[in-house]
């Protein structure tokens, strides 16, 4: 796990022990965080999750009950929203719609006094940033959807704010676009190096855009790490299922033995196997969670590898890949995730004996 | 798709229908008695032509027009509602922004009530509410009861029959037509345009001017539209609030209607008010474009 506590890391905002209230809701419940300078940080989660709440306390429209943040070091908990170091690119964008394209951009930096010709080459430099030299002196209402996302970039960027925060930056868009625009913005945040928090309840954009990524739900972080971290090894069963689909089992442990520590599962009559966790005393409650990829379909079990029969439910073709469901004996239904590498693999018959095999150390355990 | 453009006509004819027959055609008409001469008779003008034995004599003329440029009562009876008007709207705009403002931006269940509270006025008639501030205003009055009473002053002010009595009768009277438009730009706006301000570095009070405020334009324009205009020609007001000396456009009108009974006269008038009154209105409009663009 990168240890993201630890006072070596070099961090631009520091949210410590945040708790926020809305009435009887407690939205952030005991948040405490470390940003490195320069990432991109994602926080993750359902609605409700009290992601957005924390990115506006960060922001400076909401007050945390408990807690403190600290922005390069500065305690800013009750510092209002326009004299903190920060700008945020909102989920509706809230381009001012009787504004121009260019004073949209410019509105941050005539606020702060900037001179005129210095404030049009900034302009026209953000502009060309995000490819719309040629809109400049459009209304917001004559662009596309994609256009004035790219706007509201361009208007937060214009400040050179130590910190950009981003609520949902890619909802508003359709889901080509949204691809696009994911690589894009990862591209531009590498390029000036500024550190992006984002808000997103799409796994696979923070997957895909994030250095590090928090989970939370119910006002917690569950988990932070890198993607692959909290891909691979997922903390909790909300964690595993949430990133990603993942195939719980639940049971205790029956022995440890050649290396492996083995398990016994409700409604699986084999003992599965995972690798030797010598802090779990026999007869142990364990949880873990096997990824759909990590496991395949067979025609027979595999020496040193976990193998359940089961029969073969339904396959969903997607062309690059298959979703096969496998239904055990006490009717439980396990997903497996199949390339489909040769030309005949869209023939899998419904209802077949079939055989589920994964590698022990592609389990991942879970806490309780 | 036919029934829907026929559809579409209908709707379109009505207010065009409504125009023609409750201004265009009456306004004709005072145009047509603006050119004529006042004899006493029935009716009280001369017609524009007549005919004769040898012919056609047209009798329109531009004299009552050229009165009114000759005389100057009416020259300073048109600037003084002008004015009057003109004050009276930016009173009604100082004091009706700040009520739209706290209205659109109280908690939901409170702005219907408060609403209701601005309009409940309507529900009497327009008349008696300008005599009721005779009461309130007049020497023996309400106003100057409470105030002697309190010790504010030991003898009564003379309120009635004054300008201030006229400013206070229009914006009282003319103030929800203020409110109302400001109130429905108000409460359609999108709060998140004043977080994302506030985050580019704008204090609360920078945000109001440099968003809020242009935003509401259009309610700015129509409130002060619907309060000028009306204002301009007020006859009521300055008649029972003003006192005999209040020199403004609606009671020279009426003077000359019922007084003097020179209907070509006040047409010409009522016809030069009009054009007075469409410049302000093309200004404000164009004005109210540029924010509609919003």
């Amino acid at each position: 796990m990168t240890d993201m506590r630890s006072d070596a890391v070099d961090a631009i905002l520091r949210i410590d022990g945040v708790t926020k209230k809305f009435r009887d809701t407690l939205a952030v419940d005991d948040v405490s965080l470390v940003i490195p300078r320069g990432a991109f940080y994602s926080l993750l989660g359902a609605s409700g999750s009290g992601k957005t709440t924390l990115l506006r306390m960060l922001a400076g429209f909401e007050t945390p009950d408990v807690g403190r943040v600290l922005i390069d070091g500065k305690d800013v908990t009750q510092v209002p929203p326009h004299q903190r170091p920060v700008n945020m690119m909102f989920q509706s964008y809230a381009l001012f719609p009787h504004m121009t394209v260019a004073d949209n951009v410019a509105f941050g930096l005539r606020q702060d006094g900037m001179a005129k010709p210095e404030r049009d080459a900034r302009v026209a430099e953000m502009l060309a940033l995000v490819r719309l030299q040629s809109h400049a002196k459009r209304k917001p209402h004559q662009l596309s959807g994609g256009e004035r996302q790219r706007v509201a970039l361009a208007r937060a960027l214009a400040r050179e704010p130590k910190l950009l925060l981003l609520d949902e930056p890619l909802a508003a868009l359709d889901r080509k676009l949204r691809e696009e625009t994911q690589l894009e913005l990862a591209a531009l945040q590498r390029r000036l190096g500024i550190t992006f928090i984002m808000v997103t309840h799409d796994q696979d954009e923070a997957m895909t855009m994030s250095d590090y990524l928090a989970v939370m739900d119910h006002g917690r972080v569950l988990q932070i790490g890198t993607p692959g971290e909290v891909y691979e090894s997922p903390r909790t069963r909300h964690v595993a299922e949430f990133v990603g689909a993942a195939n719980v089992f639940e049971g205790r442990v029956l022995r440890h033995r050649e290396g492996h520590t083995e398990v016994r599962c409700e409604g699986v009559e084999v003992a599965l196997m995972l690798p030797l966790l010598p802090q779990f005393s026999e007869g142990a409650a364990i949880a873990f969670a096997v990824r759909p990829e990590k496991m395949c379909v067979d025609t027979a079990p595999r020496e040193g590898e976990n193998a359940i029969a089961g029969e073969l439910d339904d396959v969903a073709y997607k062309g690059d890949v298959s979703i096969i469901h496998v239904r055990l004996g006490d009717g439980r239904r396990l997903r497996v995730q199949e390339t489909n590498v040769r030309r005949d693999a869209a023939a899998a018959q419904r209802g077949r004996r079939v055989w589920l095999r994964w590698r022990p150390e592609d389990s991942a355990v879970l806490l309780p | 798709m036919m029934g829907r453009t026929r559809a579409a006509l209908a709707v379109a004819a009505l207010p065009l229908l409504w125009l023609i027959v409750f201004f265009a055609i009456p306004f004709a008409v005072v145009l047509k008695i603006s050119f004529a001469e006042a004899i006493v008779g029935q009716p009280p003008y001369t017609p524009l032509v007549q005919i004769a034995a040898d012919g056609w004599h047209w009798l329109a003329s531009l004299a009552n027009y050229l009165l009114l440029t000759d005389d100057p009562l009416y020259i300073s009876a048109y600037l003084n509602s002008l004015l009057v008007a003109g004050i009276s709207t930016v009173i009604c705009l100082l004091i009706g922004y700040p009520m739209a403002y706290a209205i659109a931006r109280a908690p939901e269940a409170w702005r219907n009530p408060l609403l209701m509270l601005v309009i409940l006025p309507f529900w009497t008639s327009f008349l008696i509410r300008v005599y009721a501030w005779i009461g309130i205003l007049s020497t023996n009055g309400l106003l100057n009861h409470a105030l002697l009473a309190l010790g504010v002053i030991d003898e009564p002010l003379a309120l009635m029959n004054t300008n201030f009595a006229i400013y206070l009768g229009i914006v009282y009277s003319y103030l929800p037509f203020m409110v109302l438009p400001l109130y429905a730009t108000l409460s359609r706006m999108d709060l998140t345009l004043l977080e994302a301000a506030a985050d580019l570095g704008c204090t609360p009070w920078a945000a109001f001017w440099r968003v809020t405020v242009p935003l509401s334009w259009p309610g700015i324009a129509a409130g002060s539209l619907l309060v000028f205009i009306p204002a301009t020609g007020e006859f009521v007001i300055p008649d029972l609030l003003g006192g005999p000396d209040a020199l403004m456009i609606g009671k020279v009108l009426w003077t000359e209607f019922f007084s003097n009974r020179d209907w070509p006269t006040a047409s010409a008038l009522a016809t030069v008010l009009l054009v007075l009154l469409v410049g302000p209105m093309v200004i404000l409009q164009a004005l109210e474009r540029r924010g509609g663009k919003a």
